[in-house]
Parts: structure tokens; C-alpha cells; sequence
């Protein structure tokens, strides 16, 4: 808030402590993870390079600590700007439920029914969430008063997006390394704590899922990758573990749990199907599905559903593979053979004929709608209104990917290059991992967030390659460690000695040259050269990162529950309309006092307001949400009768006409229609609602339809005395009101908050003579006007 | 084609089973009665749900995970600790394989125990 001075600078000092803390903690584990366990793992090491070895290793320690410094530093714009507070929707919800796990314990947690969200159906919140999140923070939370530091669990939950992406550069490097060389996996972290993809989901104060999802979900490619390396059960376990930290926190844990079986599943076909790969994917699925079924939301669905079949489909495989494989090497190939394609083609017909017969016997769910519509994009605004109806769930258009991703989109088909070159069983997984995620996110721009990381490591492989041959100087020492592009021949001599190797026996000087490290390894003589790739290259990381900070300060750093607007002169003000009505509800309206808005708005209520409400962000009741719908786009004594059936005491909209705010209930109008319309269709139709010219208009043009609907009254009700009574003017859809004749006859207004964004209204309690209340209005008004004509006289 | 089958595959398997009882280490015939034990304690308890249902349904998951799970890491104990292919897991050792049979059949079991409910 702001308070005084003096507690701002509190509370910029604090802020500033919390900073400090969190460098610390990065240092701790990039230490741990870096530099003590390999020590441990490695044998003994020659002296002279032990040292150099230790003096690189601490640089690479300091660059990747700073990386993810930049990386936690440059999410703190919306901080900065506004003051550390929880943005958007689901957040909130997220923030509710800790600041409740907090106050009570873990076990009361798991069984909290929430009877003020959903009236009068009630939420069981403990079974229906991803705990993860919730439960991290709280930890934090706890660990960090133990040490003697009594932080606020708002604070807490602030910071954590922008804690784990610093983590998650982290995770980043260690895949990024895992695939080539640490070089690359410096350039990864660099990326990924930068690029905007993932910034979108991860500002200070956006406390949702995919914050620290990203950051699981890389830590368990990580693990994955190093078991397939080194096939060890130990690494398939600690995936395993991992995966099941993801599945705790984010529903899109399918997206790992698919992609590592086609993984082994690919390799399969490639021939490449090894002990290492049978033990790293046994233990993993053994191990993480068991894990997974720990989580309530989860429960038994990794054995109902088919976005799980393909994982357990994979596991009885490479099972069957590998008993083949044993009975192989016991016998002569060419009865071997015959064996092989008669138990492969038993096996596969019946594991198939099993997976329909369960499915059609409704053992197995088939694929739920969420999913379909990710393989045919105009799948849900035909079925699911409601999900076509999220703004993040519509496809990505082109520019949107290039404002995430900028340069790295041009180097991710490079990267992708140079994982072919080197095709070994890990780059299998980046290449599909990259086509995955690039077709996910060509469905959903909320998607893009699983591209980001690919893209990142991709990205760092590319450039990195391109800095392993410009950067060499011809002295090159002699390391073990080198990198696997092989070479850029640019000084001819080598490049014919490359090409004629295979042709005709070599002529002794090509010979020599051929057997000089430095051409083996491929380094560029010219200085030139050099300088311009390098400058080149230096440039548009440069143009990177610069687009990077512009595109987190100016698109991504804004919570949404706060708006400002700049004056002329350049000030800021502070539009805070939504904190001020919430803030009413809580300090005028009964405790248990039940508000109906849209979906939308339920979980700030919830958790702003701490009212009930009737329909909130967790959108599990189609037919719930239809019905509030229903009340909204009805004339008033329908939408009355409805209202009254759902106990509503206050009706709450967002209106954004007088200020031009676009995300206002207008402009969801046509969606609340549209899920009306699925549920009760003989009362509410689409086309009632555009005007003659089938346009969606608020003006004196707008369909009957739309001018008595309880949604278009509450928004534009008194709206012309803002301009003096003459014509109100809509700022949103540029175009005149028809806002003088409506009059309210079974609501009253009751508060509407200084930019006129947010509008409450009161229920009118029914007459008390039994007449509608429309009647008693007209009556009243009949009444009124008398008086007013017998004082006149 | 089913009778001609049995009929060639009879020598077959007999002389899989010479060439097992010739060729395997003492060892990794000891992990192969183990894991033929939970091969059948799984079919046991799969028979069982045909038999009596699958109610207490986490029950039956725990109880059958924990066996695929012992077979899955008995399995890849095997894989590694059989000197026949050593070549191509070199990087692990038997002490290390044991060890990480261990730490899998700890984390396993520790979700078995809390999902029998």
C-alpha cells in the first residue's frame, strides 16, 4: 500500500533483503549442483588440469549465479511500478489457498470444502487442486521463520514465480548441457531467464502453476536425459521424483508423460533401444506413475484415462522388447526370427484389442474435450464454449510468437540442425520435445510456454556452436572436453583434405594437415572473419535482450487488478477501481452475503472480498455457469426468478465504457451468451442479440434483446448522467449509449466505484403485497409523478 | 498353423532352456527366480480382481505396482549386473547397480505404503 515514507522504505528494504536471501539460495545450489557433485562423482583428475578445470568451473559458478540474479531481477518491474501484490485471477485462488494451508495444517487442507465458492454446490478444494504450488510457498514460508525471519506469505507468494524461473535457468543448464557443453548451457540459462515467453507466466506477483511447472518439468528432462545417458536406475528414480513434484503442481504434467514415451518409443524404432533405455524408462514409469496417483486430483487416472496409455502402453513394450531381447541371446538368429514376429504382433494386436475393448466398456476414458480441441482447433467453440472462450486458448497468431521469442526463433531451426548432426539419444528427445511443443504452440497461445524452453536450448546449441568455431584462437589447448560440430572448414586446404580423404590416397602435406589439431577442430585463421561473425552475433544478442526487458516492462509486468494510464506530463496514476469495490464488499455487505458475476471475477472476490460466490474460475459446472449466464442476458423478472433461486444478494459487473477499458462484461458478453445458449437454447439465442444488421451494437440500433438484458441495464444504467444527460458515449466499442431509458425495476444500485469500472447492485427483497416488482415499480413511479403534479398545482 | 507351431517351437524351447541352464551366471539366475516369484504374485492378484472385483481399487494398485515395480528394478538389476552384457552398461558397476536397486525399491515402497489407504 501506499503508506508513508517511511514504511515504503521498509518495505523497499525488506524487498531488498528478500533479494539478498535469494542469491544466496541460488548460490547454494548452483554450488551444490555444479561444483560438489561432480567432484564427488569424478575420479582422479590430472593436477595441472584439476586447476584450470576448478578456475573455469568457478567462472561458469559466478555467470550462471548472475544469470539467474537477472533472471529473478528482471521479473520485478510490476513490483516496481506498482507494489508487490497477487495479479490477475487464478492467482488469487492460488493465494487463498495457501494463505489457508498456512493458518491451518496440511491434513485440514486436504479436506477443505469451500462452501463460499460455487453456491450452493460448494468446491471440495483439496481434491480438486494441484497442491504443489500451495504447498512450496508454505514450506518457504515455514523454513524461513524457523531460520528466524517472519516474511509475509503475500510476499512469499509474490516472489515465487520469479525465485523459480532463477531455478529454472538453472534446469536449463543443466540440459543444455547434458545435449552439448556447458558453454551451451550458459547460453540456455542466459535465454530462458530472459525471453518472454516465459516472463508471460512468471512476473512477480503471477502465483500460478506454470511459474515453477516450467522449472519441474525441466529438472525432470534433465534427469530423464542423464538416465538414458547413463542408464541408472538411481536417475530414473529421481525423474521419477521430479515428475512427481510437476504432477503435484500443474495438470500439464501430460505433456512430459507422453513426450518420454514417444522418446523411448522412437528410439525403439531407430533401432536404438538399449539396456540403458529399458532400465532409465522402467524405473521412471514404475517409480513416477505410482508417485503420480499420490495426488488426489490425480487419483486413479493414470490408469483410466488415454492421455496415460501411451506412457503404460510404452512400459509393457519395451517389457516384451526386452524379454525377446534375453531370449535373443540365447538363441540361433534364425529361429529367433520367427519368435520375434510372431510374440511382437501377438502382443501388439492384443495390448491394442484390450485398449479398445476397455475404452468402449468405459474402463478407460476416452479423450476429454480439452484434449480433442488440441488436435482440431475448431473443436471447442463448437462443443465447449467455455473453453474457446478464454482468451489464451485461441491459436497463436505469428507475431505473438515473435514477440515472445525474437531472435531465438531463427536460431531454433539452427539449433535443431546441429541436434541432427550429432544425433545421439538425447538430441532424439530435443527434436521431438521441439516438434511437440512447436505444434502445441501453434494451437494455444498459452502454449507457447512449453516452446520456450526447447527454443531456449535449441537457440543456445546453435549459437553456441557458432561460438565454439569463432571464438578458437589456433594455440587451442588441449581439453578433453571439446566441442561435437565437428568443423567449418573456411581455409581451404583443410576443407579439400576433408573431401579428398574419401576419394584418393592423400598426398603427404594434405596428410599433415589433416592430423593438425587445429584443423581437426575447426577454427577460423582469418581475423576478419572473425570479428564480423562475432560483432554480428554480439549485435543481435544485444537486440535480444533489449527487446527482452521491453517487451517484460511494457506487455507483461501489469496485474490486471491494477490499471494505469500516463497523464501528459508524464505521471503515472494509478487506476485501482477493482481493490476499491472488493474492498466495499468486505467492509459493507453481510458476511455471508452471495455475489453473482461473471466466472471471471469469482476468485478475486473470493479472495479480495472473502464473500461467497456463485461461479468462479474453477469452470467444473458447465451448467452452473450457463445459468448465471442465463440470469445476466435475461430481461429482469427472468433473470429476477433466477437469481432469487441462486440466493444471490448482490449482482457485481465490469464495466469499462466510461474509461475504455476493453476487458470489461460487454465484451464477454457474447460468450455468456453463447454458454447460455448451450444449456437453456429455448430461452436464450444468439441472433436475438444483434441488431437488425446482425451487429453487435449498444447503441439505439441494438436488438430488443440486448437493451432489456440484465447485463446491458447494469452496465449502462445512469451512465448518461456522466455526460450531463445528453448522449453517453461507449469509450470500448467507439460508439453512442442507449442508456437514457433504462430504468431498474428488481435492483438496486448500491455502489459503482470511481472510474465507473466496477457497478454493484442489491437484489430487491420481493413485494411485500405479492405484486411483481416490476408492478410495484411502475406503481411507485405513478405515485411519484402525482405528488409531483399535486405540488405544482 | 497353430499345429505346425507347437510343433517346431517344442525343440525350441527346450534347447532355450539347455542354452540358459548352460550359459547364465549363478547370480543372475537367482534375480531370474525373483522376479519369476513377482511375475507370479502379479498374476495372483490379477486373477484376483477377476474373481472378487477390484473395490478397494488403491489397494489393488499398490499391491500390483509394487510387484511391476520390483520386477521392473529386479529386471534392470539384472541388465546390469549380468557379465554377459557388461559391455554395453560399463559405466555402472554391480555395487552401484545394487545400490540403486535399493534406493528405487525404497522410493518405490514408501509410495506403496501410503497408497494401500
Amino acid at each position: 500500500m501506499a503508506g508513508p515514507p517511511f514504511q515504503q522504505l521498509v518495505h523497499r528494504i525488506l524487498l531488498l533483503l528478500l533479494l539478498l536471501l535469494f542469491v544466496f539460495f541460488v548460490f547454494v545450489f548452483v554450488f551444490l549442483m555444479v561444483t560438489v557433485l561432480p567432484l564427488l562423482l569424478q575420479t582422479s583428475m590430472g593436477h595441472e588440469i584439476a586447476l584450470e578445470e576448478e578456475r573455469t568451473r568457478l567462472l561458469r559458478v559466478v555467470i550462471l549465479a548472475s544469470i539467474a540474479l537477472v533472471a529473478f531481477a528482471s521479473r520485478l518491474f510490476s513490483v516496481i511500478r506498482y507494489e508487490s501484490v497477487i495479479h490477475e485471477f487464478d492467482p488469487w485462488f492460488n493465494y487463498r489457498t495457501t494463505r489457508y494451508l498456512v493458518e491451518h495444517d496440511l491434513h485440514q487442507f486436504w479436506n477443505w470444502f469451500d462452501e463460499t465458492s460455487w453456491y450452493p454446490l460448494g468446491r471440495i478444494v483439496g481434491g480438486t487442486l494441484y497442491p504443489g504450488l500451495m504447498i512450496t510457498a508454505a514450506a518457504i514460508w515455514n523454513s524461513l521463520r524457523t531460520l528466524g525471519l517472519p516474511v509475509d506469505i503475500r510476499n512469499i507468494c509474490v516472489f515465487m514465480a520469479p525465485l523459480f524461473s532463477g531455478l529454472c535457468a538453472v534446469a536449463s543448464y543443466l540440459v543444455a548441457k547434458e545435449l552439448k557443453d556447458s558453454r551451451a548451457g550458459l547460453l540456455a540459462a542466459l535465454f530462458i531467464g530472459v525471453a518472454p515467453g516465459y516472463i508471460s507466466r512468471s512476473v512477480a506477483g503471477s502465483y500460478d502453476y506454470e511459474g515453477i511447472a516450467i522449472f519441474q518439468m525441466m529438472l525432470t528432462f534433465y534427469f530423464w536425459l542423464k538416465a538414458v545417458k547413463t542408464g541408472s536406475a538411481f536417475f530414473g528414480g529421481i525423474a521419477a521424483i521430479t515428475y512427481f513434484y510437476m504432477v503435484s503442481t500443474w495438470g500439464g504434467y501430460v505433456f512430459p508423460i507422453n513426450l518420454i514415451p514417444l522418446h523411448v518409443f522412437v528410439l525403439l524404432l531407430m533401432g536404438r533401444f538399449s539396456n540403458r533405455v529399458y532400465v532409465a524408462y522402467s524405473t521412471f514409469y514404475a517409480i513416477g506413475t505410482l508417485y503420480s496417483m499420490q495426488i488426489p486430483f490425480v487419483g486413479f487416472q493414470p490408469t483410466r484415462t488415454s492421455e496415460h496409455m501411451a506412457a503404460l502402453g510404452i512400459f509393457g513394450l519395451i517389457q516384451i522388447v526386452a524379454f525377446v531381447q534375453l531370449v535373443r541371446s540365447h538363441l540361433a538368429s534364425q529361429q529367433f526370427r520367427r519368435l520375434l514376429l510372431v510374440s511382437v504382433g501377438v502382443a501388439f494386436v492384443a495390448s491394442f484389442a484390450a485398449l479398445v475393448f476397455l475404452t468402449m466398456r468405459g474402463y478407460i476414458a476416452p479423450w476429454t474435450g480439452r484434449f480433442y480441441s488440441l488436435w482440431d482447433t475448431g473443436y471447442a467453440k463448437k462443443h465447449i464454449p467455455i473453453i474457446a472462450s478464454v482468451s489464451e486458448h485461441q491459436p497463436t497468431p505469428w507475431t505473438s510468437i515473435f514477440f515472445d521469442l525474437q531472435l531465438l526463433t531463427f536460431l531454433f531451426p539452427a539449433g535443431i540442425y546441429f541436434c541432427f548432426r550429432s544425433l545421439k539419444d538425447e538430441h532424439v528427445f530435443i527434436v521431438l520435445f521441439a516438434a511437440a511443443a512447436t505444434y502445441f504452440a501453434g494451437v494455444m497461445i498459452r502454449l507457447v510456454l512449453t516452446l520456450t524452453p526447447v527454443v531456449c536450448v535449441a537457440a543456445a546449441i546453435a549459437v553456441s556452436n557458432v561460438l565454439d568455431v569463432y571464438l578458437k584462437t589456433p594455440p587451442a589447448t588441449e581439453r578433453a572436453e571439446t566441442a561435437p560440430a565437428r568443423t567449418v572448414h573456411a581455409d581451404r586446404p583443410s576443407a579439400t583434405a576433408a573431401e579428398g580423404e574419401s576419394k584418393r590416397p592423400r598426398t603427404a602435406s594434405l596428410a599433415a594437415q589433416q592430423r593438425d589439431p587445429s584443423a581437426e577442430k575447426g577454427y577460423i585463421r582469418g581475423d576478419f572473419s572473425k570479428l564480423g561473425t562475432i560483432a554480428v552475433f554480439a549485435y543481435m544478442l544485444v537486440q535480444f535482450v533489449w527487446h527482452c526487458t521491453w517487451v517484460t516492462g511494457s506487455a507483461y509486468s501489469s496485474p490486471s487488478i491494477i490499471l494505469s494510464s500516463y497523464t501528459p506530463d508524464g505521471q503515472q496514476h494509478i487506476i485501482d477501481d477493482f481493490r476499491e469495490a472488493y474492498f466495499w464488499l468486505q467492509e459493507n455487505t453481510a458476511p455471508d452475503a452471495k455475489i453473482l458475476s461473471w466466472w471471471d471475477y469469482g476468485y478475486q472476490i473470493a479472495g479480495m472480498a472473502n464473500r461467497t460466490v456463485i461461479v468462479d474460475n474453477n469452470t467444473w459446472n458447465n451448467t452452473h455457469i450457463a445459468t448465471v449466464g442465463l440470469a445476466l442476458a435475461s430481461p429482469e423478472p427472468l433473470a429476477y426468478d433466477v437469481m432469487r433461486k441462486l440466493d444471490v444478494d448482490y449482482v457485481l459487473v465490469i464495466h469499462g465504457s466510461v474509461l475504455g477499458y476493453s476487458g470489461d462484461d460487454i465484451n464477454k458478453f457474447l460468450w455468456m451468451i453463447r454458454i447460455a445458449q448451450g444449456v437453456y437454447p429455448h430461452l436464450v439465442q444468439e441472433s436475438d442479440f444483434y441488431s437488425a444488421r446482425g451487429q453487435y451494437r449498444v447503441d439505439d440500433e441494438a436488438s430488443k434483446a440486448m437493451k432489456e438484458s440484465l447485463m446491458f441495464k447494469l452496465n449502462y444504467y445512469r451512465v448518461h448522467e456522466l455526460y450531463g444527460n445528453g448522449e453517453a458515449w461507449d469509450r470500448v466499442r467507439q460508439s453512442a449509449i442507449a442508456s437514457k431509458n433504462i430504468k431498474l425495476s428488481t435492483v438496486d444500485e448500491v455502489y459503482t466505484s470511481e472510474n465507473w469500472i466496477v457497478r454493484i447492485y442489491k437484489l430487491k427483497k420481493p413485494d411485500n403485497l405479492g405484486r411483481t416488482l416490476q408492478d410495484a415499480a411502475a406503481f411507485e413511479e405513478n405515485r411519484r409523478r402525482k405528488r409531483k403534479v399535486m405540488k405544482k398545482y | 498353423m497353430a499345429a505346425g507351431n507347437t510343433k517346431s517351437s517344442q525343440p525350441l524351447l527346450v534347447q532355450l532352456l539347455r542354452d540358459y541352464r548352460a550359459t547364465t551366471d549363478r547370480r543372475v539366475q537367482l534375480i531370474d527366480a525373483y522376479m519369476v516369484f513377482l511375475m507370479l504374485t502379479g498374476i495372483l492378484q490379477f486373477a484376483h480382481i477377476f474373481l472378487a472385483g477390484s473395490y478397494p481399487y488403491n489397494a489393488f494398485l499398490s499391491g500390483f505396482s509394487s510387484t511391476v515395480g520390483a520386477f521392473v528394478f529386479a529386471a534392470a538389476l539384472r541388465v546390469q549386473t549380468n557379465p554377459r552384457n557388461t559391455p554395453s552398461t560399463k559405466s555402472i558397476s554391480p555395487e552401484r547397480a545394487f545400490a540403486d536397486f535399493i534406493f528405487c525399491n525404497l522410493l518405490l515402497f514408501l509410495a506403496v505404503a501410503n497408497f494401500l489407504g
